[in-house]
């Protein structure tokens, strides 16, 4: 079909400038794109282009620096939460984020984030779990669920040899440096609408100095989960929420204590 | 009824199909061409867009610009 735009027509959503204009590496359908995505609108709509800094380690999060058009700082694998510490530490008044997968977060990083969030460090960790280990081939990580199927794991996982999923986000949400901590999810425009909330009163957070803001993202992989992109949504709303359930874990005191006394 | 429309970035757009699926009206659907790198892309197949931006948001890409009619000239109108 001819699609030509009338000239009195505005432009009601475009990429945002904070994205390169690279096209994206990541396979067709993939959450990744989403989230780095949404990232950059919220760095374009509180007009931090400038002030912010992302750190970026291994995994099929690590190409970000080609997309994101701020200072981006790679780590060494699971180390990002602990390199953004010292970024942050050292340029207090930047807007620093981690951006990590589950891998990366959960399994070989599991010592630096637990410490990171104890120490309540001033930083957004943005956590991508798709529950697979997406770029090297779709081996099993920590957060694969009970009998799912990997290249590592193909008969299934099993609890009695492998353990259960970890739920990490449900770890740090314990622990007192967190600040806050919440669940979402891009399987629906709606669940993508949220996790743009989330993350832009994360920075907002940060600019208060607050403390650790982290916020997992529930996320697919077709590749790796050898569906279709749709079939991975349905796959995300049919096995991953009954483990992963969507929400805050926690929230600011003073917030929690104005939606109690009015429940509206 | 606002009126909006798309323009889809045919290189970019690997046609996962999120678009198509988030789309309240059914107005998007894949071509029957290829793009240079060999996905068959998504493309306006009815002229009933609202320009709700349901699609943009779910592109991963991103490949979606959208575009609505101004609200003043639906006031000039009524």
């Amino acid at each position: 079909m001819e699609n030509k735009i009338p000239e009195e027509f505005e432009v009601v959503y475009c990429k945002p400038s904070t994205l390169t204009d690279m096209p994206m590496h990541y396979c067709p359908g993939c959450g990744h794109g989403i989230v780095n995505k949404i990232l950059m609108e919220v760095v374009e709509e509180l007009n931090i282009q400038d002030k912010t800094i992302g750190v970026a380690p291994v995994g099929c999060s690590v190409f970000a620096y080609n997309y994101m058009n701020i200072d981006m700082q790679e780590a060494a694998h699971g180390r990002a939460s602990a390199v953004a510490t010292g970024i942050k530490r050292v340029l207090p008044d930047r807007y620093v984020f981690s951006y990590q997968g589950d891998g990366d977060l959960a399994a070989i990083g599991t010592s630096e984030t637990i410490h990171t969030v104890n120490r309540g460090e001033n930083i957004l960790m943005i956590f991508i779990n798709n529950a697979i280990y997406g770029m090297t081939g779709g081996q099993m990580a920590p957060t694969t669920l009970i009998g799912q199927v990997t290249s590592t794991s193909p008969y299934g996982r099993e609890a009695a040899a492998i353990g259960n999923p970890l739920k990490i986000t449900d770890m740090l949400a314990q622990l007192p440096g967190a600040y806050y901590v919440s669940r979402h999810s891009i399987h629906t425009s709606n669940a993508i609408r949220k996790l743009k909330k989330a993350i832009t009163k994360s920075f907002e957070y940060q600019k208060e100095k607050k403390g650790t803001c982290f916020i997992e993202v529930v996320s697919n992989c077709p590749s790796g989960w050898k569906m279709t992109p749709l079939e991975s949504m349905k796959w995300i709303e049919e096995h991953m929420f009954p483990i992963y359930p969507l929400g805050d874990l926690k929230i600011p005191k003073e917030e929690s204590k104005v939606t109690k006394e009015n429940p509206n | 009824m606002i009126k909006g429309t798309v323009k889809i970035d045919e290189e970019i757009c690997k046609g996962c199909e999120l678009c198509i699926v988030a789309c309240p009206q059914g107005s998007l659907g894949l071509s029957s061409h290829i793009n240079t790198h060999g996905y068959r892309y998504v493309e306006l197949i009815k002229d009933n867009c609202t320009g709700c931006i349901n699609c943009a948001i779910v592109c991963p890409e991103p490949a979606i610009t959208v575009y609505r009619q101004p609200k003043t000239t639906k006031s000039k109108v009524a």
